[in-house]
């Protein structure tokens, strides 16, 4: 009894960091409509930077009192800025491009900044300061419990009541919440848009740096707090409902509680505890708890272009690369071998994430979870029956096909941004599951020994076949979206209503769509998976995930040829950085920044330009 | 006041406004007329920069104001009071009059949330209702009223009678007339020509993102035959 009350305490405390971080995403989204990934870089960087002002410096030789709180306080103020500048220098020239675009230059700024806090902070966990005057303990009902937490627990009531005085009794608060509403009425009564954006990226990230901050007495200070949070925090604003402030809070509080006392009744599964909350919520409640259905306000997607056919010109090119592929390989390396044949998985896996995210017109942030379906089942075929490599091949597709089903039956069901959630809520499930199910999958050790047959052994031998299989599988989806179910698939996906009128099931085409795609990329998986001989939880991770998006997106959404592209020059790019630099995810941050500024087509889109100019 | 000259607007790749010219004096209530479709609206947003104009002029006192940001233009003196009215649903009358609110120009009577209420009564009674919750008519005097908050000069005012009870339009009515007393430039789209001829001293009749005929209202009223041409449907 007595450990669930402490417990139950644990649980608030631990909600109302959460609730902070969420409460900057949240608010962020509402107004600008972005996705911000690097709400969890800005969490981070609150830490670091409370753990110097509290540790160097003029600060920390004054100590006590003021040193410790007024450096928790300059944190927040200084991420704030640095919020304020990423919006200033960077998103303000991208909102008008698409959600997903907005989405790839904050999760460039995620690799930045990890390299920049490598850099300053270096690699080891740090350890923060105590809060002076909180520290020790203090008997509650005979318990002794933290004194800190107990302050902790009061941060959350306390903002939130904070943050409800700021949106409903200051001009700035009403102008922020018409601008959630309607942006371009507040710009038409004479507001200055920039403004209200910069200072709402300001307040977001002050918010999760003051999170940050506040969590340095309570855990070290290391480079994975990022991904850490900002999953939480995803999962927190998708249950709270967009936009809503009250819902955020209730959804922190329902997910502290539910780690404290997860790890006592389900130790094996609490990673997935939240997820299986959020999409239970998500399915019950598509717009979250407290979230309200997005008014019609919002500007309807814009129609894309028909599909091009690929002008003679990329047929004959096409037609030359493939040859090169087939009769160079013997004369290159093996090393060389093993790069391409990663790069024709990672072509089949992009060309499949782009099945759902193009034509099919949703957005996937979990595609891994296929990728990995396909690896796993692969493995767990060779490792608990044996199952030579033809087998497993053939099996992985249905595998992953099958789990597409399952989560695709959820996916299909919300739209927008709550379905690209509910995607990366299914993928940490996955992931989760390959992670804690110890007996079955190995959790962290993975499984080892899922080499290919005989006859596959050699590098030139496992390119042919890599090439074959990819090959196969990018052709067969570039002609199911010629073929009429690829015309239903877009055409639901440019007007539901009159695609429901001439007779097509809308719900029905996404969702095989959406297996379809699953299915081809959990060939890739199995692929991979035989290439390196083993599989791991992070193939189902969201850094794959992730990788998948940046392809995609890369390349450019509204052609066939994009995601190719995308594919080659990512996982290239990748490959090469990582054996140049230490530093690459800086280096691929910054020219992953560089092209959403100079080429919002993507490559694809870069190319047909010069074709039209030259037209 | 206002000198509209050869203005055209694009939504994506569809050319919809083909160098509409019109002008706006001081105190003078101008009326778009045409049909569905015809451009009313476009214009409209073409002047406030919600559509950015591809080319052509917009003079407010010989400044132009083409190709400027909308919270620019609103700056400038231009009010702009959309068709579908934008109320803020979630906020309530109050806080929808606040996010209008822009100080006056220094020297002339400012408006404020008090005045907006004795010109529209009703508002007063329900200053803490959020706007979702407002019937059409009240809607619409909410959105006039929003707009006014930010002292403009010149009101543009997109079919203010559109789905309003007879009885409300005529209020509408009457408050365009108070506000053209006060000396207030306004240029408005109808369908509804009564309601025109009701408050307007010009009309400027347009057909398919063309000005077509310019002439004074009690002059059109007389001209059957322009109007048949232009306005019967
Ligand atoms: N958002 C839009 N996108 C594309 N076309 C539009 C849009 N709004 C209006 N149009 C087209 O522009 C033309 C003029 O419309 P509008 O200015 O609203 O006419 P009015 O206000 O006179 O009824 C119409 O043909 C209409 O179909
Ligand atoms: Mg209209």
């Amino acid at each position: 009894m007595d450990s669930l009350i402490v417990q139950a305490l644990n649980g608030l405390a631990s909600a109302s960091s959460l609730f902070l971080v969420a409460a900057g995403l949240t608010v962020i989204f509402g107004v600008s409509r972005i996705v911000n990934f690097a709400h969890g870089s800005l969490y981070m960087l609150g830490a670091y930077l409370g753990w110097t002002l509290t540790s160097h410096g003029p600060l920390a030789e004054l100590g006590g009192f003021f040193g410790f709180w007024g450096g928790v306080l300059l944190a927040a103020l200084a991420t704030g800025l640095i919020g304020a500048a990423i919006e200033f220098l960077l998103l303000r020239r991208i909102y008008r491009a698409p959600e997903l675009f907005q989405l790839l230059a904050t999760f460039a700024v995620v690799l930045v900044v990890q390299d920049i806090a490598l850099l300053i902070w270096g690699p080891q966990d740090l350890l923060g300061p105590r809060a002076p005057l909180l520290r020790g303990a203090t008997e509650i009902l005979g318990l002794r419990f933290p004194r800190y937490e107990l302050f902790l627990i009061c941060v959350g009531p306390v903002m939130l009541g904070l943050l409800w005085l700021l949106f409903h009794r200051t001009r700035f608060g009403i102008l922020l919440r018409a601008a959630t509403q309607d942006r371009e009425m507040v710009a038409a009564l004479g507001v200055d848009q920039r403004r209200l954006f910069t200072s709402v990226f300001a307040l977001g990230s002050a918010l999760a740096g003051l999170a940050g901050a506040l969590q340095l007495p309570r855990e070290a200070v290391n480079l994975h707090m990022d991904m850490a949070v900002i999953v939480e925090a995803f999962v927190i604003v998708v249950i709270g409902g967009l936009g809503s402030l009250g819902g955020a809070f209730l959804a922190a509080l329902l997910i502290g509680e539910l780690h404290a006392f997860g790890i006592l009744v389900f130790p094996r599964i609490t990673l997935v505890l939240a997820f299986l909350v959020m999409a239970a919520v998500l399915v019950l409640r598509p717009h979250g708890l407290l979230g309200r259905k997005p008014s019609g306000l919002l500007p309807a997607a814009v129609p894309s272009p028909p599909l091009p056919r690929a002008p003679r010109w990329l047929v004959q090119a096409g037609a030359v690369a493939l040859v090169l592929l087939v009769v160079l390989p013997p004369f290159l390396g093996d090393y060389a071998l093993s790069v391409m044949a990663d790069m024709a998985m990672m072509v089949l896996f992009a060309a499949s994430l782009h099945l759902i995210m193009g034509p099919g017109g949703m957005a996937s942030f979990g595609h891994a979870a296929y990728f990995g379906a396909g690896a796993y089942g692969a493995a767990l075929l060779a490792k608990h029956f044996a199952a030579p490599m033809e087998v497993g091949l053939v099996f992985a597709p249905f595998a992953a096909g099958i789990v597409g089903l399952v989560f695709g039956w959820f996916c299909v069901r919300l739209s927008g941004v709550y379905s690209a959630m509910l995607t990366l809520a299914f993928a940490q499930i996955a992931w989760s599951t390959a992670f804690q199910w110890v007996e079955v999958t190995g959790g962290d050790n993975g499984i080892l020994g899922v080499w290919p047959s005989e006859w596959a052994r050699g590098k030139l031998v496992f390119w042919y076949l890599a090439l074959a299989l990819c090959g196969l599988g990018v052709v067969l989806l570039r002609r199911l979206l010629y073929a009429p179910f690829g015309m239903a698939l877009r055409a639901q996906r440019d007007s539901p209503l009159r695609a429901e009128a001439i007779g097509i099931d809308t719900l029905r085409v996404r969702w095989v769509g959406f297996a379809i795609a699953a299915a081809a990329a959990g060939m890739a998986g199995a692929l991979f998976a035989y290439g390196k001989g083993s599989v791991f939880p992070s193939f189902l991770g969201i850094p794959r995930s992730v990788d998948a998006l940046v392809m995609v997106l890369l390349g450019g959404v509204q052609t066939v040829l994009g995601p190719l592209l995308g594919a080659v020059a990512y996982s290239g790019l990748q490959e090469q950085l990582v054996r140049i630099s230490d530093l690459w995810r800086l280096v691929l941050g910054v020219a992953i920044l560089a092209l959403v500024l100079f080429f919002p087509g993507g490559l694809a889109g870069a190319l047909r330009r010069r074709e039209d100019d030259r037209a | 006041m206002l000198r509209v000259d050869g203005l055209h607007a694009h939504y994506g790749r569809a050319h919809i406004l083909h160098g509409v010219s019109l002008d706006v004096a001081q105190g003078e209530v101008v009326c778009l007329l045409g049909r569905n479709g015809a451009g009313k609206s476009t214009t409209m947003k073409a002047i406030m920069g919600v559509v950015p104009p591809s080319a052509g002029q917009v003079l407010l006192d010989g400044k132009d104001l083409a190709g400027r940001a909308s919270f620019e233009i609103a700056r400038a003196g231009i009010g702009y009071v959309p068709e579908d009215r934008r109320i803020f649903a979630e906020l309530t009358v109050e806080e929808n009059l606040e996010v209008g609110r822009r100080a006056a120009p220094a020297g002339s009577q400012g408006w404020n949330p008090e005045r907006a209420y004795t010109l529209f009564p009703v508002l007063a009674e329900m200053r803490r209702r959020p706007g979702g919750r407002m019937s059409g008519g009240e809607q619409q005097m909410l959105t006039i009223a929003r707009t006014l908050m930010g002292n403009p000069r010149l009101l543009l005012l997109d079919e203010p009678s559109e789905g309003l009870a007879p009885v409300v339009v005529e209020r509408m009515a009457e408050a365009i007339l108070a506000l053209k007393r006060e000396g207030l430039s306004i240029l408005l789209s109808e369908q509804n020509l009564a309601f025109a001829n009701a408050v307007a001293d010009r009309a400027c009749l347009i057909e398919t993102g063309q000005l077509r005929h310019t002439a004074s209202m009690a002059a059109l009223m007389a001209d059957d035959e322009v109007r048949a041409r232009y306005l019967s449907v």
